[in-house]
């Protein structure tokens, strides 16, 4: 790949320009997700949070172009990985990025890894793909990858099967099969969801410490905030397929401006408050089939909606030092009483 | 205050509100079968030796991490399987060895709200059906209209519309299936509810709502809860009392204000410290736990935790530390103390 290229993309690792994916339900499209543009920097970590429905695992497929064939499809936008165009490529093309330059981690380490090869032989297969390398190199490689990732006997866990291990270990197995090719972007879909707190603590470190040594990019997909606040740079908050607000981490936490997250962030039980009645938002996020044409998809549950959020589609809109958020009550061409929220 | 006085004030309080629930020594093993004859080879100590209370009204808090027996312990109370060794004292009364008709009549008291409000309900029935359900086994002659005003009522109170009564489960979002999930376990107005991670399954914003209703009924019925979880700031939210349970024992036992501040077993120390808070400017000292937790058919001998235990001693892989207090209303199983 070329250097020069990614230095004109202003330094952009990954640029995503106005996507849109669409899935086909009863012969008409629907988009999961809608016109969504972002940024990822080398050597930073980007959350993107969002209730379960909101299109963020429909995004990172998207982006992979992992897409299920047939049902979903890439419908317009562009996205740019240092300089180069993936949504046109071939299938043959991304081969060659798809495990090498991007990988991906995914939320089910029971299901994702193939229960018929050993650890070693999958771990083998990604090296093998990618580098000009015999067996024994590949072999002797996995060890030092599965050491890498905190395993203990790696000499021994070549050769066993993934039954044999449990979740958080299965998960190490899929973080070294991720990094096996040294990837310039990590793509972690919940990588921790399915795991104990105290395991997922030892994954967390894992994943910030590869990250510090190989300078790697990481987008981070989760729903838990704590996650979030724990690990990411920057966040982008999804709802219902759009991105409804993006800033750094800490103005997110302190200084969230769109009633969607201020609400979110609320409904969590914390450690150190004690609340009788948690605050917590009416109703659920609506079906790609019901969604709203026109007007803000969350004013429905919106505390704050006013009557023209019903009919005007808010843009995403920079506000101050980089924080963008799309909501009609921060929209910069109305009079600025209007922003006392 | 001073101990003394603080021992006084908690016998007072047991005068106050009566014991519900009492556990001791509960032990729920599940055999290990090899070989032609299915012999039985070892056993899964899913649930080794667990006592607590819970009184009337209070809301006691079941936490560990996944394969701790906290699921187990729930559902041998519920006298859905048999327990090993060891009783539960419910109501004073010893449900332990019941059977048939009389542990009908218990299960009226205790009822269960389940994980996964996807698979808890059947997909086939009217939700109307599934809610009327525990009501027509428990009263045969009851009337269809009679039945039906109850149904509705029900559905009121968990905050669902009456309309839902002719609907089925796939029409509703996992928020309001755990809803009627809820309005089923209410049904037959039981004094012990046993929600088995209630909210795992559920959105950060469907989850709040949830935990609100479980609170408002509970002030409503005056009821009690065993809550189950592994969620650490969930359970926190909803308890009084918190047993920590780890490999099939309770490691430690106390009020919500003494779990938190000043927890004493290093696992549940490492626990606390394990959770990610949602506030990027506090960086916390983290307790990282090397390894896993190790298997309940071979657990380590001594202290189930020692050999994970930043703190381990001699002692600790020899003699199992037994559950004292140490601290008023604070209980802990571990040699430091």
């Amino acid at each position: 790949m070329n250097s020069n290229t990614s230095a004109e993309s202003n330094n952009n690792l990954l640029e995503v320009k106005n996507l849109e994916t669409s899935f086909s339900i009863d012969g008409k499209l629907y988009n999961a997700v809608d016109n969504v543009s972002f940024q990822v920097k080398p050597r930073q970590i980007i959350g993107i949070v969002g209730e379960s429905g909101c299109g963020k695992s429909v995004l990172s497929l998207s982006i992979m172009k992992l897409l299920p064939k047939g049902a979903g499809k890439i419908r317009s936008g562009e996205i740019i990985f240092d300089g180069v165009h993936l949504e046109t490529m071939e299938d043959k093309e991304i081969n060659n990025i798809r495990g090498k330059e991007i990988s991906m981690i995914f939320q089910e380490p029971m299901t994702s890894l193939n229960p018929v090869f050993t650890i070693g032989f999958q771990l083998m297969e990604v090296l093998l793909n990618h580098h000009n390398i015999t067996k024994k190199q590949a072999r002797q490689k996995s060890v030092e990858l599965l050491k890498s990732v905190g395993i203990s006997r790696p000499e021994k866990l070549v050769d066993e099967y993934p039954h044999q291990l449990s979740g958080g270990m299965r998960q190490r197995v899929m973080i070294a099969i991720a990094i096996a090719c040294q990837p310039r972007l990590l793509i972690a879909d919940e990588p921790t969801t399915a795991l104990d707190v105290t395991v997922q603590a030892q994954i967390l470190e894992l994943m910030k410490e590869i990250q510090e040594e190989n300078g790697m990019s990481v987008i981070l997909i989760t729903h838990d905030l704590g996650v979030v606040a724990e690990m990411c740079d920057e966040v982008i908050v999804m709802y219902a397929g759009k991105i409804v607000e993006k800033t750094d981490v800490d103005t997110l936490f302190y200084e969230p401006k769109h009633p969607y997250t201020k609400l979110l962030m609320e409904a969590i039980p914390k450690m150190d408050e004690e609340v009788e009645l948690l605050s917590s938002i009416s109703g659920i996020v609506p079906s790609l089939k019901n969604m709203p044409e026109a007007g803000c998809r969350f004013a429905d549950r919106c505390p704050k909606a006013m009557p023209e959020c019903k009919y005007i589609t808010p843009v995403l809109a920079s506000l101050e030092d980089g924080h963008e958020v799309s909501c009609l009550l921060y929209d910069q061409s109305k009079p600025k009483e209007g922003v006392n929220v | 205050m001073t101990k003394k006085s603080a021992v006084m004030n908690e016998e007072k309080r047991d005068q106050d509100q009566e014991t519900i629930l009492q556990v001791n020594g509960l032990k729920a093993y599940f055999p290990v079968k090899a070989g032609f004859f299915g012999k039985t080879v070892a056993h899964v100590k899913a649930v080794d030796g667990v006592s607590f209370a819970i009184k009337k009204g209070e809301t006691f808090g079941l936490v560990g991490e996944s394969g701790c027996g906290k699921s187990t312990t729930g559902r041998t109370i519920l006298r859905f399987l048999k327990p090993y060794e060891g009783n539960i004292l419910f109501d004073n009364k010893d449900i332990t060895e019941l059977k048939g008709k009389s542990l009908r009549e218990i299960r009226k008291d205790v009822q269960m709200v389940f994980q996964d409000p996807y698979a808890s309900l059947n997909p086939m029935q009217m939700v109307g059906d599934i809610i009327a359900e525990p009501l027509k086994n428990y009263n045969k002659n009851k009337q269809k209209t009679e039945l039906q005003t109850e149904v509705m009522d029900l559905l009121t109170k968990v905050g669902l519309p009456t309309d839902a009564y002719y609907k089925y489960a796939h029409e509703f979002s996992g928020g309001q299936r755990q809803r009627i999930g809820i309005a089923r376990a209410l049904a037959l107005k039981p004094k012990l509810i046993i929600a088995d991670e209630p909210v795992s399954a559920l959105d950060v914003s469907v989850q709040s709502q949830v935990l609100n209703l479980l609170k408002q009924l509970q002030a409503e019925f005056n009821l009690t809860f065993l809550f189950i979880a592994h969620d650490l700031s969930v359970v926190k939210h909803m308890s009084d009392q918190i047993g920590v349970m780890y490999l099939g024992n309770l490691v430690e036992i106390a009020n919500k204000e003494g779990m938190y501040e000043a927890p004493l077993h290093p696992y549940t120390q490492a626990l606390i410290s394990a959770i990610p808070e949602p506030d990027p400017r506090k960086k916390k000292r983290r307790i990282i736990l090397e390894g896993d937790v190790p298997s309940p058919i071979n657990p380590p001998s001594g202290c189930p935790f020692h050999p994970r235990c930043p703190f381990a001693k001699a002692e600790c892989k020899e003699i199992k530390p037994v559950l004292k207090e140490v601290k008023p209303l604070h209980k802990v199983a571990c040699h430091l103390y």
